[in-house]
Order: C-alpha cells, then sequence, then structure tokens
C-alpha cells in the first residue's frame, strides 16, 4: 500500500484559525460514570438509588500534540472506548473538559465534529448497502459534493486493495477485515484532523492488521492528521504510537514513549521489559487478567 | 462551500440513503406492498358485505359505493399517514438496528437536516405507495371518483403531513431513550392516532370519550378534509380553513418535536443510550 496523490483532501478546518500552539487534544481531570436506577419499589423501600455505578472514566487528564500518534493502551472494559466517545460528542463528561483544537466537545460539538472522525471496532455499516452506497452516505454528511465524493471513494477503496466489483457489494457479503478497511475509509475521506481509531486492528488477520497499521502512518506521515489510538495489543502500541498512556480501571497509571515507559520498570534478569511487563508491573496483573476481572 | 450547500448536501445524503436502502430491500418492499394491499383491500371489503352480515338489504347499491368511497378513503390516509409517522420514528431504531447511529450522530449534520431528509423521503415513499394502493381498489371496486378533486386532497394531505412529520420527530425520540421497545412504543403511539381520528367511522360517531380525544388529533382534520375533497369534491376555496389549521398545527408540533428530541439527544448523551446497542 503505497501513498499517492490521488486523492484530493477537503479542508475541514475551512476558514477556522487555530492557534499553532494548541495542542490536538487536550482532556482536563475528565470523568464518566455510568448508573443503573434501582426499581421502583426498591427506592419506595427506603433502599438505594442506584442499583449499579460503574465509573469508566476517573479524572483523566491528556495532551496530545498535532501529528502525534497516541495510544491508550488498556484491557477490554477499562473505559478505553468511553474516552473515544467523550472526544467524539457522543457521551456528554459528568466532570472536567475535552477540547479538540481548541474547541470543547459540549460548547463547540458543530466545530468539533468536522475536525474529527472515528473507527470503532465494530465496522458499523448498513449491511444491505455497499461500500459506495454507505460511504456516499458519510461524504454527504460531511457536505462533500457527490461527484467528487465518488471519485475520492473509489481511489481510497482501491488504495486499500478492494477491486471494482467489491466496491459495488453489499456490506454483509465482505469479511471483516474489507468491512474494517471500509470503515477507514470512511474516516479518511473526511480528511479528519483528529482520527479517534478504537481497537481498528481487532479481530483482523496478520495481513490485514500490518495494511491498516500501514495507513495509520500514512494518514499522519502524509496528510499530517493527529491519530488517537486504543489497543490491547501491546505489539502495535509499540509498533504506532509516539507516546502511551496506560490506563486500567478507568485511570492513567502511566504516560510516556514506549521506552519511557519500559525505564520505569527494570527487569531483574536485565533483559528489556515488554510493554506487557510494564502493565503487569504497574497494575498487578496481567492484560488477560484484567479482561477478566473487569468482565461484568 | 456555503452552509446552505453543506445542509442541502447533508439533506441529500438522508433522501439517497434510504432510496438506496429501498432498492437493497426490494424483495421486502414487494412483500410490504402486497400486505397493504390486501390489508386496504380486507377493510373497503366489510363495504359490500353489509347486507349479508344483517340480513336484510340494508343497503341500496349507491349507498354501498358510497361506503366503499368512504373506507377507501380511510384505508389510503391511514396507510399514507402510517407510511409518513413510521419511517420518521424508525430513523433512530433502523439506525440501531445496522449499528451505524453513531456515526450519524458524529458527523456535523444539524438535527433538524437529519429530520428534514428524512422527512423527504417519507412523504414521496408515502405517496408513491399510496398511488399504487389507490390503483387497485379503483380497478377492484369501480371507486366513482369522478367528483373528486384531486389538487385539494393533494393540498390537504401534503399539509397535514407537517404535523405528521412533528408527531414522527417526537416518536422518535422513544427508540433513543428505550433502545429495546422504543419501536413497539411507537406503534402504541400509532395505533392510539389510528382509533381515536376517525379512520374508518366519523369521528363524530365514536363514543364520547374518543370523540372528544379526536378534536386533538390532527389526523382527523387530515381525513376530514380529504374525504370532502375526493367524496365530495370540495376544493381549496372550502376547505382554507381545514388546512390553515393543519398548517398552523404542522408549524407548532414540529419545533416542538424537535425540540422534544433534543432533550431526548440530551439524555442520551448523558446516560451512553446513544451506543450502538443501547
Amino acid at each position: 500500500m503505497s501513498a499517492t496523490a490521488t486523492v484530493t483532501r477537503p479542508n475541514p478546518l475551512g476558514s477556522i484559525r487555530i492557534e499553532p500552539s494548541t495542542p490536538a487534544l487536550l482532556v482536563e481531570e475528565v470523568s464518566k460514570v455510568f448508573s443503573s436506577r434501582s426499581g421502583v419499589f426498591t427506592r419506595m423501600r427506603g433502599g438505594p438509588k442506584y442499583s449499579k455505578r460503574v465509573v469508566a472514566v476517573d479524572h483523566i487528564s491528556l495532551r496530545i500534540e498535532r501529528r502525534e500518534i497516541f495510544g491508550v493502551l488498556g484491557p477490554n472494559g477499562t473505559g478505553k472506548s468511553t474516552l473515544i466517545r467523550l472526544m467524539s460528542t457522543l457521551l456528554s463528561p459528568d466532570g472536567g473538559s475535552v477540547k479538540v483544537f481548541g474547541f470543547d466537545v459540549v460548547r463547540d460539538e458543530f466545530q468539533v465534529k468536522r475536525l474529527i472522525n472515528r473507527v470503532s471496532v465494530e465496522a458499523s455499516f448498513f449491511k444491505k448497502l455497499s461500500p459506495m452506497e454507505n460511504l456516499i452516505f458519510g461524504a454527504r454528511m460531511y457536505g462533500l459534493d457527490g461527484e467528487e465524493a465518488r471519485r475520492e471513494i473509489v481511489a481510497i477503496l482501491k488504495r486499500l486493495g478492494l477491486d471494482d466489483r467489491s466496491i459495488w457489494t453489499p456490506m454483509e457479503d465482505m469479511s471483516r477485515g474489507m468491512q474494517q478497511k471500509v470503515a477507514i475509509a470512511r474516516a479518511f475521506l473526511t480528511a479528519p484532523v483528529l482520527l479517534l481509531l478504537d481497537e481498528p486492528t481487532t479481530g483482523l488477520d496478520p495481513h490485514s492488521k500490518r495494511e491498516v497499521q500501514a495507513f495509520v502512518r500514512e494518514i499522519r506521515d502524509v496528510h499530517n492528521a493527529t491519530v488517537l489510538l486504543t489497543t490491547h495489543d501491546m505489539d502495535e502500541a509499540q509498533a504506532l504510537c509516539d507516546r502511551i498512556a496506560i490506563v486500567d480501571v478507568g485511570r492513567i497509571v502511566a504516560l510516556g514513549t514506549p521506552s519511557e515507559l519500559k525505564q520505569l520498570v527494570p527487569m531483574p534478569d536485565g533483559r528489556e521489559p515488554t510493554l506487557e511487563d510494564v502493565f503487569l508491573a504497574l497494575t498487578g496483573r496481567t492484560v488477560e487478567e484484567a479482561e477478566r476481572e473487569d468482565k461484568p | 462551500m456555503t452552509i446552505a450547500t453543506q445542509e442541502l448536501r447533508a439533506t441529500y445524503a438522508f433522501v439517497e440513503r434510504n432510496v438506496n436502502l429501498v432498492k437493497r430491500y426490494w424483495g421486502w418492499e414487494v412483500v410490504w406492498l402486497l400486505y397493504t394491499v390486501a390489508n386496504s383491500l380486507a377493510v373497503v371489503f366489510i363495504s359490500q358485505g353489509v347486507n349479508s352480515a344483517v340480513g336484510a338489504p340494508a343497503l341500496s347499491k349507491a349507498q354501498v359505493d358510497q361506503v366503499v368511497l368512504f373506507l377507501a378513503v380511510g384505508a389510503l390516509v391511514w396507510h399514507y399517514l402510517a407510511v409518513v409517522f413510521q419511517t420518521v420514528s424508525d430513523m433512530i431504531s433502523w439506525e440501531r438496528w445496522e449499528g451505524t447511529i453513531e456515526y450519524t450522530f458524529m458527523a456535523p449534520v444539524r438535527r433538524t437536516t437529519h429530520m428534514v431528509g428524512t422527512s423527504l423521503f417519507s412523504l414521496v415513499y408515502g405517496f408513491i405507495h399510496t398511488a399504487i394502493v389507490l390503483l387497485v381498489i379503483a380497478l377492484v371496486f369501480h371507486l366513482d371518483m369522478s367528483r373528486a378533486n384531486f389538487v385539494s386532497a393533494t393540498l390537504v394531505m401534503i399539509v397535514g403531513s407537517l404535523s405528521l412529520v412533528g408527531i414522527g420527530i417526537m416518536g422518535a425520540v422513544l427508540p433513543l431513550l428505550y433502545p429495546e421497545r422504543g419501536s413497539q412504543m411507537c406503534y402504541v403511539v400509532q395505533a392510539a392516532l389510528l382509533l381515536v381520528s376517525g379512520v374508518y367511522i366519523k369521528a363524530s360517531e365514536m363514543p364520547t370519550p374518543l370523540a372528544v380525544m379526536s378534536i386533538f388529533s390532527p389526523v382527523t382534520y387530515i381525513i376530514e378534509g380529504i374525504r370532502s375533497a375526493l367524496i365530495d369534491g370540495k376544493g381549496i376555496a372550502d376547505l382554507w380553513p381545514t388546512l390553515l389549521g393543519l398548517f398552523l398545527t404542522g408549524v407548532l408540533i414540529i419545533p416542538a418535536g424537535v425540540w422534544v428530541f433534543a432533550q431526548g439527544e440530551k439524555y442520551a448523551k448523558r446516560t451512553g443510550k446513544l451506543k450502538r446497542t443501547g
């Protein structure tokens, strides 16, 4: 997969002027708690108002600079996806703030939406529609001209390895790897300056995984986008990310470059620690153990 | 690119997507159309069986024809209104079912634009669907439409659709707030409108509580207006009070619907219900 100049990109910033010193993403003390209300009879009997309270994000702060690939690493169920949803305006924070290029996700929701796009672990498409039909819908929602968008869609999808026939085949007939590539194309099409990737390679075969990872690098290197990536794949985090935040139970337990994180944990046998070792040392459990424990 | 161009493109996005879905689900569309035709025919056939049901020639041939027309108009108009209401109120449940809800709500699209796009599609789709059903009923029952004023009937239908779109937008908040049962709740709203709006019986003939409720349903006035146009041949000049009333109701209900939906969306964002699985 090589970068070509065939795809012209719209400018999502439009006439918006942003100070060069403004970080791509600034998260300050953000928190999110999910609660389930107790039944009416429980409350009438003087029982608790909430039957279940889950602290998904617990006072997290982050500053991500432009053109950075930033990883949020942690097991499933530790608030990574909630954090991404807060950044993508799908959830409102209970406390703290999230700013994208200086725009607050609650107060300036519309401007933020123009600057971001997201790829989630589920490809999430209209299953009967083809990649072209799904992507043209996405393109028009972002105000792109139909004819221009169609040309771009074909160029992007072909570069991601889809042939002419696949472009018009219903999504339900495609493999998960292909669907995920279409999901990446959907995000790329709108030229986001901040791309939020929520476990984009989970469940992909090694070949598709490598292709997606190469594309993520290209989005940053060629198109100057900032990328925030959540993953529980330690190797992927190490291979892709400039800096990594390790999260556990909704909190950041360590933040730094992969080598800085490794320096935090000297190994008794003198070998270089892996990120898995770092996670184990900082949280007292392996990623697999954490996933089992955090499962509801 | 001006804001107007951008909004137009976004509006068209929803129309085009829904048209594509209709094309891809064409088999289901045929089944749905057959179901609707069968349903409408079943209702209109009631008129043919009145005399045999009472065991005496209670109604003359002319009276039976009158009942045929009365029921046919009720069935057609109800079908149109149900399609409009359902398409608008389904805009959330369908996206949730497909798993695309987060992407649509993350896009820089004003909710009003989202709703206008969905509503435009629903009006055209409902109109085409109803025209096909009308054709079948007209062929089977040899409807006498010689006095019908189609221009004023269409106008009542279009202006009346505004209120339905408003109620549909309010209804769409139910699947947003209740991911598991929201769609079924919309059917309850639809059934309530069917019951109190004089679809198959004049509203004034219904039991008092229902007759009182019918006063507050815009569907009552839409159906009465269309019956007046198609059965009595009334023109725009005769129907303008109905048209004005329906227009004003629509102008009030649509912003109210958008406001209700906006509150629902805020609540959904606070509680995490925008997730594809709720």
